[in-house]
């Protein structure tokens, strides 16, 4: 595992409220997971940072090592990992998603 | 990789397991409802099942695996599972 790669993961979860790693980008994602967790995002209606993982392979192998989690996309919030596309569309569902989300930015 | 296949893995792989598995072209989507989830988060529990596929994912055999997980009581009380 590249120990640059991964301090630079590090930094853009713990300076990011919300940050997804993705398939492309927030304008064009790449892939129907990622498009539908950024719909799911844009509709709770706060900032986020997307970071596409397709220029360097490296980005995904390394994510994936550090949070134990084989697919894209992958949604950190405050910090922490959250999950993919199903189970923050569930969150999403069940209204578990906007409160932690407002958290994250009620912290600052 | 056929669905039943991944049904039987899934099964055979956590104590308890039931799974229903759709999909097809590296494409799939399951429903599992296993005892074993109980007092396990949801990434855990989906943390389960991708370390039965470990192999399939990293080369792509299977490119997505959306999952539903429950334990059998929340099985009950949600409908549908």
């Amino acid at each position: 595992m590249s120990e640059d790669m991964l301090d630079q993961i590090k930094k853009e979860i713990t300076a990011n409220e919300i940050v997804m790693f993705i398939k492309g980008t927030k304008e064009m994602p790449m892939c129907g997971f990622s498009a539908r967790t950024i719909a799911v995002f844009k509709e709770l209606g706060r900032p986020f940072k997307t970071v596409d993982i397709l220029p360097d392979p490296r980005i995904r192998q390394t994510l994936s090592a550090f949070s134990n989690w084989p697919t894209i996309p992958q949604v950190f919030i405050n910090g922490k990992f959250v999950g993919g596309c199903d189970i923050v569309t569930e969150m999403y569902q069940k209204g578990e998603l906007k409160p932690l989300v407002e958290a994250a930015f009620s912290k600052k | 990789m056929a669905p039943t296949e991944i049904k039987r893995r899934i099964e055979q792989g956590i104590p308890g397991a039931r799974a229903q598995v759709e999909g097809a072209e590296a494409h799939y989507s399951a429903v599992v409802v296993a005892p074993a989830f109980e007092g396990k988060s949801r990434i855990e529990q989906h943390q389960m099942i991708y370390a039965l596929f470990r192999e399939e994912m990293a080369n792509q055999t299977i490119h997505a695996l959306a999952l539903k997980t429950a334990t059998p009581s929340e099985a009950q009380s949600e409908k549908g599972l």
